[in-house]
């Protein structure tokens, strides 16, 4: 009822956020406009997923306001937040996959059209008015991640939101995808929507916000006009002090060839080719990268190289010797350390202490076992000098892994396999969702050890990370590799047409060859 | 513990699509399996084995398994894996029993409703509430309700008027039985009163081939139908409409497909998984119910014998799907059938059939070896020697089992009771074995679900 | 700074004052709970709780009594741990049932039939149980790494399957005989020289056997906690992919555990096959794998616990004869149990996640404080 033109689309005021052992937002201030694009900036961790929660009705917040059209609200669950026009598209998707496009959307909405004919024609009808076409009927687990976003967004659409939120929408990306969704924003405001924009990305956030708001570890910093900040500015304000660069100095790389693939494929289930005649060598003392789209086989060639996952064909060498039927924990024991994509499922055993994960991976050799006996003074001595030497923030090595922080998760596993003397380090998103610090850190740990001599397989989906940290950089499209690119003179721009296959003019750096020979280069 | 799902499926792209588009392959397969069945028949001369007994006696006891498949379908569908389903069914036949002796046989199926779905709240309070591991729970639920149905049946049937009626501590005072119909004309139904001709039987007893074999099975569908078992087969197709075409069934497989999503736009996930596990509850309280007013007249300790269970493998049998479960607990019902019945004759015929049958199987594995192994795939030029491999293996293992059957066919004339009375169990260990690979089940099937909680 | 004392004092430490409370305390609230509802079940069965619990307490605890508890809570322990090695890898191997039975029936063919000297035959027997547990078990094992098919069906299927199988055998025509005088079936009952004598206990016979079961609690605590295998075991469970991504072989590794869960459910009918009865006949006792589920989950899966649960559920079930002179079913006895398992698992579930909280607060609070190690000694472990 008061809807009075001059109030703001959402005001919140003094949010305050507590989770056990963590101040998550502490007396935040915001006022977003109506029909501007608004955009919630800051590094992280820094506490933007957990006031959109909040904003959206997934999480109640301990202290503070929240007005909606000048209105005070309080949100109990999302369906509160619907009803007042707001809607979220979430970082992760959240789609069932077995359901099709139309059960998607209107879940939760069903009221509007039902659940049959009318809902799927409105539903062709809102796509029509983007420009863009969407079969109702099909299973979102066919959908490429770009149609699964516009899934997401005709979600709130439908209905007939006014206050639109995107948490982190560029993440699954590539930059042509990312400019296209821009588009689409602008579209949207120009409807009159007001959209909310969460990114940690300065180049993104300039580009398309009107407004801009940055919080810094749970507190708002300053809420400044997108026309009237630099980068620059914007970045000081983020981090507080200067930002780290993942940047290698010289060239380590030497001659010695410590690991290689070829002619490897690996089969899904249903007999499609995952990974497709990839074939690529690392030598002593050189990083190399794997850029490519979520989704396009990096996860299963890593799973593949660690023998987690049958190979149908071509060969796997390390160290000279053939370890294509080796098994896990063979590779493991012949000195392949692994840093998996998902910390928590694949890299740590949440609800056993630190001194028990580190023995994680390492269980069959020394400090953590002798012969067939655990030695559990050796593992706990152990795992205290990783705790001391990666800095690894926690009051003890009995806690349970579950308690301490994403990073310092992320810290104990890079030191737990960065023992052991490993000659090959496989490195899925090593930075992901961790905080700066940490971050530089992780990085300073890989330029060390390759200095050293030791060999890096990487996969990030961070390009800036991918081209200041990798010696070679290889691009991996639909389980292929399609291109090969110089770091020292890609941009990201080039890199995103690599990786969608927009054709050989993104990727044709100086010496930018396309591994997969001319068979895959008629992909365009 | 972290939670144990059912199945491990690898997972596969199901067919999409309705039911509907499934239909003419599996009326076709069915007639397959008849024509065999009848060719052995006739070659066995153990007529049994397609007569309208033995298919009404199928459809009797796939009642109970079916009942709780479909229990296990709600449960499951909303994301709640239901093992719980066994003690459920106990706790439906004692209060069915309970109500029924006293107020006749209708009363005591509301009883059993409601006692199965008490059941159900049970495991709902600790699986979606309290997050606690859904198979510990349901196992749980299996004790407790093994346990008060004992002690409920030790402190009122075994007392005063009901143990003048003819109750004691293992057992109530009958119950009723529920009216049983039979289509007139064709299979010697009443009309007013007047006894119409049994055609199919006529024709059943003439032991044609194919003929008689077909009249068997439509008259076993149609004579001496229990009412409560008419019901029984509509709530297959009520609940796939129920499940796919409603907003209510929307919401719930939702909720076993992606909480979290489900959670987003507003659904609550809790109360959804309620709903379905005290439905999921109801329906093997039904199945219970249906044990003591037309199985059986009366409650006996241990009467369920692990139909339950067996009514989770249907459901997963039938690849968490209506119709399917349906199928799989006609399967089960008919090796159910074959145990009670004339048993070892039966059973003996049936090692033929299925002797013919995995000889088929192994011939149709030994062409896909060949075309496997002489056509390298489109994709990339390789041929999948893994799956040439496994395909002769699996052609070897039909081939052999096959020949042992055979042996034992024309080494003996029957099959001991004894081991006719585990056919059920063996067949479902057996057809889990060769179907679990293709199947799929909700993609959060069995995960603990925490609001606001996604990691 | 913690490298100096012993590992186990340590992690006493480590769990802190609270956490050791909440370990203990948990059981001894869900038994409480448990006990609460039972009354208040008693009570509406008209009969008075209070009176039903003394005359229950002080039946069990005579001295025939306490012989009788000793004997069945050592299958029952037995029959817990075979539960408890499948728990810890996560797997639930409801077929304990089946297992011990075929094994207590096929061993005692074999010692029927072999005469040995004295520890010859018992071991023959013993360790032909265990193989033959191990075996029936490992088909679900194979079958589920195999096929796909969940454990949780096929054991429950494969008891079904036992059960028809054990009845075929046990037939005069094949392996049993008939006891002359009664109508009663059985297998050849096994020489004295292969039999295991009893201790003698306050005018009863205990199981020689029950030091067999102290024996295999003890292996089951060291190889879960002190060794490698134990160690893949236990990660297997916790956190299935982790435990793959270091290495183990999920396959092989689901397959050993059920032949172990299945060769430690082999010994359930060792007590009373070599110390009581001395054949497998239609009255051997059954039944014990279903309450070795809920013994094992409420003794945590921990040997120690598992040995107060046995004997909580062994005296539960002797002393519930004197119920039914009250005019009471004693199968109030199995309500009660339901309820224990319920109960308990409702309390660890909470409990575990209140951990959990509670140490994500605790270090949250020694971080902000400054109490960590890495600031304690910056140059410790460099050198």
């Amino acid at each position: 009822m008061p809807n009075d033109e001059a109030a703001p689309a959402v005001r919140l005021t003094s949010i305050t956020k507590r989770f056990p052992g963590v101040v998550a937002n502490r007396d935040v201030n915001i006022t977003v406009r109506r029909g501007e694009v608004h955009a919630l900036c800051g590094e992280n961790g820094a506490g933007k997923s957990t006031l959109m929660k909040i904003l959206y009705g997934m999480q109640r917040p301990d202290e503070g306001t929240i007005e909606v059209d000048g209105a005070e609200v309080t949100f109990h669950t999302p369906a509160d937040a619907i009803a007042r026009g707001i809607g979220m598209v979430h970082q992760h998707f959240k789609l069932a996959d077995n359901l099709t496009v139309l059960e998607n959307v209107v879940l939760g909405a069903e009221k509007l059209h039902g659940i049959g004919a009318a809902a799927g024609r409105r539903i062709k009808e809102i796509a029509a008015q983007y420009g863009f076409d969407i079969e109702p009927d099909r299973l979102v687990e066919e959908l490429g991640v770009g149609d699964r976003q516009w899934v997401e967004i005709l979600k709130v659409l439908y209905r007939g939101a006014k206050i639109l939120i995107l948490d982190e929408p560029t993440a699954v990306l590539v930059p042509q995808e990312v400019e296209e969704l821009f588009g689409n924003l602008r579209d949207l405001k120009a409807e009159g929507l007001t959209v909310l924009f969460i990114s940690h990305k300065l180049d993104e956030v300039l580009s398309v916000a009107d407004r801009i708001t940055v919080i810094r570890r749970g507190e708002t910093v300053a809420t400044v006009a997108a026309a009237e900040v630099t980068s620059r500015r914007l970045a000081e304000l983020m981090v507080g002090s200067e930002l780290p660069t993942p940047e290698t100095r010289e060239s380590t790389v030497t001659s010695d060839e410590q690991f290689s693939v070829a002619g490897l494929t690996v089969l899904s289930p249903e007999g499609r080719a995952i990974v497709d005649d990839v074939s690529f060598a690392i030598h002593r003392g050189e990083i190399v990268g794997i850029a490519g789209v979520e989704g396009n086989g990096q996860g299963d060639l890593i799973e593949a190289i660690m023998g987690m996952r049958p190979v149908t064909a071509g060969t796997v060498r390390f160290d000279g010797a053939d370890i294509t039927n080796w098994s896990t924990r063979r590779r493991r024991e012949a000195g392949i350390a692994y840093i998996p994509e998902d910390r928590q499922r694949y890299g740590l055993v949440l609800d056993r202490p630190l001194w028990e994960n580190r023995m994680l991976g390492h269980q069959t050799r020394p400090p953590n076992v002798h012969g067939p006996w655990i030695d559990r003074r050796g593992a706990r001595a152990d795992t205290t000098r990783i705790v001391k030497e990666y800095d690894v923030r926690t009051p003890g090595i009995d806690v349970l892994a579950a308690a301490l922080s994403g990073g310092n998760q992320q810290k104990l596993i890079v030191g737990r396999e960065m023992t052991g003397d490993p000659r090959l380090l496989i490195a899925a998103h090593p930075t992901r969702g961790i905080d700066v610090g940490a971050q530089a850190a992780i990085w300073e740990h890989l330029r060390t050890a390759r200095a050293a001599g030791l060999a890096v397989l990487l996969v990030s989906a961070d390009l800036e990370e991918l081209i200041g940290m990798s010696d070679t950089l290889h691009v991996i499209l639909r389980g292929r590799l399609v291109a090969t690119v110089d770091v020292n003179t890609v941009t990201p721009e080039e890199l995103g047409s690599a990786m969608t296959g927009a054709g050989p003019d993104g990727a044709a750096g100086p010496d930018g060859t396309a591994a997969g020979g001319p068979g895959g280069g008629g992909e365009a | 513990m972290t939670t144990t799902a059912l199945a491990e499926p690898v997972p596969m792209r199901a067919a999409p699509g309705p039911e509907g588009s499934r239909l003419p392959r599996a009326l076709l397969f069915a007639a397959v399996l008849l024509a065999l069945l009848s060719l052995v028949r006739v070659i066995t001369g153990a007529d049994d084995i397609t007569s309208s007994g033995t298919v009404g006696a199928s459809l009797r006891l796939a009642v109970p398994i079916g009942l709780a498949a479909l229990g296990g379908l709600w449960a499951e569908r909303s994301g709640v894996v239901n093992i719980g389903l066994e003690g459920m069914m106990i706790l439906g036949t004692w209060t069915g029993a309970w109500a029924g002796y006293q107020w006749g046989p209708w009363a005591g199926v509301v009883a059993g409703i409601i006692g199965g779905a008490l059941g159900g709240l049970l495991h709902a309070v600790a699986t979606v509430t309290f997050g606690v591991d859904h198979i510990v729970s349901g196992v749980a639920i299996n004790i407790l309700g093994l346990g008060l149905t004992q002690f409920l049946a030790g402190l009122l049937f075994d007392t005063g008027a009901a143990k003048a009626l003819g109750g004691g501590p293992r057992q109530s005072p009958p119950v009723d039985a529920i009216r049983t119909v039979s289509l007139p004309v064709l299979s010697g139904g009443e009309i007013f009163g007047w006894r119409s001709p049994d055609a199919l039987g006529w024709l059943e007893r003439r032991h044609w081939l194919l003929a008689s074999d077909l009249a068997g099975l439509l008259r076993g569908l149609t004579a001496g139908m229990s009412l409560l078992t008419l019901l029984a087969v509509a709530l297959v197709p009520i609940t796939f409409f129920v499940l796919w075409r409603t907003r209510f069934g929307l919401r719930v497989r939702s909720c076993g497909e992606s909480p979290y999503a489900a959670e987003s736009l507003g659904v609550s996930v809790y109360r959804m998984k309620y709903a379905a596990v005290i439905i999921s509850g109801g329906c093997a309280g039904l199945a219970g119910a249906f044990l003591v007013t037309v199985a059986s007249p009366l409650y006996q300790d241990g009467q369920t014998g692990g139909r339950g269970y067996i009514g989770l493998a249907a459901m997963i049998f039938g690849n968490w799907r209506p119709g399917g479960l349906a199928a799989g607990a006609m399967l089960f019902g008919y090796s159910d059938a074959m145990n009670l019945r004339s048993g070892g004759e039966s059973v003996h015929a049936l090692l033929l059939f299925v002797a013919i049958l995995l000889a088929g199987i192994a011939v149709w594995q030994w062409l896909r070896a060949r075309r496997l192994a002489a056509h390298p795939r489109a994709a990339d030029g390789v041929v999948d020697r893994r799956g040439v491999r496994g395909a002769y293996l699996a052609g070897a293992v039909a081939i052999t089992v096959a020949a042992l059957l055979l042996i034992w066919y024309w080494r003996s004339d029957t099959v001991p009771g004894e081991l006719v009375s585990f056919t059920p169990h063996l067949t479902t260990l057996l057809v889990l074995s060769l179907a679990s690979q293709r199947l799929r089940m909700p993609a959060a099937d069995g995960l603990i679900y925490r609001r606001g909680e996604e990691r | 700074m913690s490298d100096g004392v012993p590992g186990w004092v340590a992690i006493l430490r480590g769990l802190g004052p609270r956490r050791i409370v909440l370990r203990v305390g948990a059981p001894f609230i869900a038994l409480v709970i448990a006990l609460v509802i039972t009354m208040i079940v008693l009570r509406a069965a008209g009969v008075d709780p209070f009176n039903a619990m003394s005359s229950m307490i002080d039946y069990g605890t005579t001295s025939s009594s306490t012989v009788e508890i000793l004997n069945r809570a050592t299958g029952y322990y037995l029959s817990a741990v075979a539960v408890a090695i499948g728990f810890r890898m996560a797997l639930f191997n409801i077929g304990v049932d089946g297992q011990y039975r075929m094994a207590a029936m096929l061993s005692a063919v074999l010692g029927g039939a072999v005469a040995l000297p004295a520890p010859f035959g018992q071991i023959l027997v013993i360790v032909a149980a265990m193989l033959i547990g191990g075996a029936w078990a490992a088909i679900a094992g194979v079958l589920k790494v195999t096929r796909g098919v969940s454990e949780v069906i096929s054991t429950i299927m494969l008891n079904a399957i036992a059960t028809g199988l054990i009845a075929y055998l046990l037939n005069p025509a094949r392996l049993a005989e008939v006891r002359p005088g009664s109508n009663n079936v059985a297998t050849t009952p096994i020489p004295e020289s292969g039999r295991v004598p009893g201790f003698e206990l306050a005018g009863g016979t205990v199981f020689g056997l029950i030091v067999l079961a102290v024996a295999v609690g003890i292996a089951f605590y060291v190889v879960i906690n002190r060794t490698r295998f134990g160690y893949d075991l236990r990660i297997s469970g916790l956190s299935p992919t982790a435990a793959r991504a270091s290495g183990v072989d999920s396959r092989r590794m689901v397959v050993t555990t059920m032949a172990l869960s299945g060769a430690a459910a082999g010994l359930v009918g060792m007590p009373e096959l070599l110390g009581a009865s001395y054949q497998y006949s239609l009255n051997f006792p059954a039944g014990l794998g279903f309450t070795g589920i809920a013994i094992a989950l409420l003794g945590r899966n921990n040997p120690f616990g598992i040995g107060l649960a046995a004997l909580l559920f062994s005296f539960l079930d002797q002393s519930s004869d004197v119920l039914q002179l009250n005019d009471v079913p004693k199968e109030i006895v199995l309500v009660m149990q339901g309820t224990v398992v319920l109960t308990v698992v409702i309390v660890y579930e909470l409990v575990r996640r209140f951990e959990i909280r509670l140490q994500q607060r605790a270090v949250a609070a020694d971080l902000a404080a400054g109490r960590t190690i890495a600031q304690q000694e910056p140059t410790g472990g460099t050198a």
